[in-house]
């Protein structure tokens, strides 16, 4: 017991001490020193850096995130996202993991399924935006459905090559133990496809942040847009909205909220991957 | 990382009581068997006219030059592969293709690694639904008996490779195999975990005595395991020589080393060994001779 507490600690310990961490310090340091100065280059010293002079200062963002995290409308916007993100990245593995799994299983499955798989893939979930307006009955439906193909296609790919990568070695040795073929599924392939499953669903979820704002950007935030008012339609719509009564401070500030938002919800899924998956693991 | 360090071994006392011993009548009889790959001007013949038994209850360890064959006749003797002709029974019932009677151990390990050391061992029971009292018993004195009692909660990639393999070994155990075939089982291990991995196996044949049909490329290893010794041919293979080993068991591989009778043997095998040796060799220019004239003929019908 006491061991264990002495090893978490000096685990810890390495983090918060270790090089890693003073490195990742003096980066992001350096970094803001330098977008501070080149802001502000032009009122200093009359040079405009290139591009740098163009954007808000880290401290003026600073300042409105602060304005911003006291206001309610910035959170419902968070939360919104959030839902939409959560919303279409469950239905792409409720849906995803079963489909990969039967594509990797059954031949004729995969024969008949790949090819569509295939021609519909490579279209952007952004493509679907218009046409996913006009099917679905509701805005919210509309951005949900996007934001699932986001993660679906990343999530049946992943399922299939990590189902089609397990060592025939191990069905040989299962079935000469007297293996059922409902075994084999449930205690060969089941467990070792799920790495890829949670690699998976680990890029799919980076995914979804991604097309979830660009959809509220272009659909006009959704139905709760026009009742919460100008911060009311999720974080995509909250930047879009900022553009154009130009708030530039507000437009990266809510860049950084989708920033830490996507590097949360990975970090929660890679945590819950390990938990699932021990045998990964080092010690 | 201590879990990597072998423990010393220590025959432990047997735990198993009431474990029953191998089921009678599994003795394996092999006639003229040859297996051929390829057809026509291309076949390649690896098994020709090979004959042999494997006795009941016996540890019979094949060796022979590399590349002579012999994990071709695993495969036949696994029922994974048919013979170009010939029979295999066991237990006067031919092999037409893999079954449950046997069970191979690779060179590789292929123990599941999403599975701790106990589950894997448990893997055979569950799978036929044989979960019981008695069979969890079993997985327990195969643990202590591999020496792997405190690894039970261990995944195969925190195990050194020699517990690997001695998971591997309790795994297959089990499930009491009439027959056990062992491909080159230690291959790869350095000297010190392999010495100590023929003890421990050793140990486990002596208290189950299945049929065993073990192939090594290792002398040493043949001399301390077996009760006899196939000597094979260069390919295509056949026997070339059956060797008694007389040896009284529990063997040590001390006493062998010092043993005249088992230096008899050693020399007597080496010699053997080395004069099918001598003949690869020279089969080799045969070889490309063969290839050149087939080369020609099939020049020629163009």
């Amino acid at each position: 017991m006491l061991a264990a507490v002495k090893a978490m600690s000096a685990k810890f310990k390495g983090f918060i001490f270790g090089d890693d961490f003073w490195r990742g310090i003096i980066s992001i340091a350096a970094f803001l020193v330098f977008w501070e100065a080149g802001s502000r280059s032009h009122a200093w010293s009359g040079f405009a850096f290139p591009w740098v002079s163009q954007v808000p200062a880290p401290t003026a963002v600073l300042q409105e995130m602060f304005k911003l995290v006291q206001e309610p409308s910035f959170w419902n916007s968070a939360f919104l996202s959030t839902l939409r993100v959560f919303e279409g990245f469950f239905a792409a593995m409720v849906i995803g993991i079963p489909l990969g799994l039967a594509m990797a299983v059954s031949r004729t499955f995969y024969g008949i399924t790949f090819p569509v798989f295939e021609v519909l893939r490579p279209i952007p979930p952004l493509a679907w935006v218009p046409a996913s307006i006009i099917f679905w009955p509701t805005q919210e439906l509309s951005i949900a459905f996007v934001t699932f193909l986001g993660a679906f296609f990343t999530v049946v790919i992943n399922v299939i090559g990590g189902a089609q990568a397990i060592d025939v070695r191990y069905f040989q040795a299962a079935r000469s133990m007297g293996s059922s073929t409902w075994d084999i599924f449930r205690r060969i392939i089941l467990p070792g496809t799920l790495p890829s499953i949670v690699v998976g669903a680990t890029v799919g979820v980076g995914i979804t942040w991604a097309v979830v704002v660009a959809a509220e950007m272009i659909s006009g935030g959704g139905s709760a847009g026009s009742v919460g008012g100008a911060a009311g339609g999720g974080l995509g719509f909250f930047i879009w909205n900022s553009y154009v009564g130009g708030s530039y401070t507000q437009i990266v500030a809510g860049m950084i909220s989708i920033g830490i938002a996507g590097y949360i919800s990975s970090a929660l899924l890679r945590k819950i991957g390990q938990w699932m998956t021990p045998w990964l693991s080092e010690d | 990382m201590d879990m990597q360090r072998e423990p010393p071994f220590v025959p432990p006392a047997s735990p198993l009581g009431s474990v029953p011993r191998t089921a009678t009548g599994s003795e394996i009889t092999v006639t003229n068997l040859s297996k051929t790959y390829g057809a026509g001007e291309f076949a390649k013949q690896v098994v020709q006219n090979c004959s042999f038994t494997i006795e009941h209850g016996k540890l019979t360890v094949m060796i022979g030059p590399s590349g002579c064959g012999k994990s071709t006749l695993i495969r036949l003797l696994a029922g994974f592969e048919r013979p170009s002709g010939g029979t295999i029974t066991i237990g006067g019932k031919p092999v037409t293709g893999p079954g449950l009677d046997r069970l191979v151990v690779f060179q590789e390990t292929a123990l599941f690694p999403w599975m701790s050391t106990y589950d894997n061992i448990m893997f055979g029971p569950r799978a036929r639904g044989e979960d019981t009292p008695e069979t969890r018993a079993f997985a327990e004195a195969l643990l202590q008996k591999v020496g792997l009692d405190g690894f039970r909660k261990k995944y195969p990639s925190q195990l050194s490779g020699g517990m690997q393999r001695r998971a591997e070994l309790a795994r297959s155990m089990i499930n009491r195999p009439d027959v056990m075939i062992l491909d080159e089982p230690f291959r790869g291990l350095d000297a010190m975990t392999k010495r100590l991995m023929q003890e421990y196996y050793a140990n486990l044949y002596e208290e189950f005595r299945r049929t065993t049909f073990f192939v090594t490329t290792d002398i040493d290893e043949a001399i301390y395991l077996a009760d006899r010794i196939l000597i094979m041919t260069n390919i295509p293979t056949q026997v070339r020589a059956v060797i008694d080993v007389d040896l009284p068991r529990p063997r040590h591989v001390e006493d062998i080393t010092e043993n005249d009778a088992a230096n008899a043997i050693k020399m007597k095998a080496l010699g053997l060994l080395h004069e099918e040796a001598m003949k690869s060799f020279a089969r080799g220019s045969k070889a490309a001779a063969d290839f050149i004239d087939a080369y020609a003929r099939r020049m020629a019908k163009d």
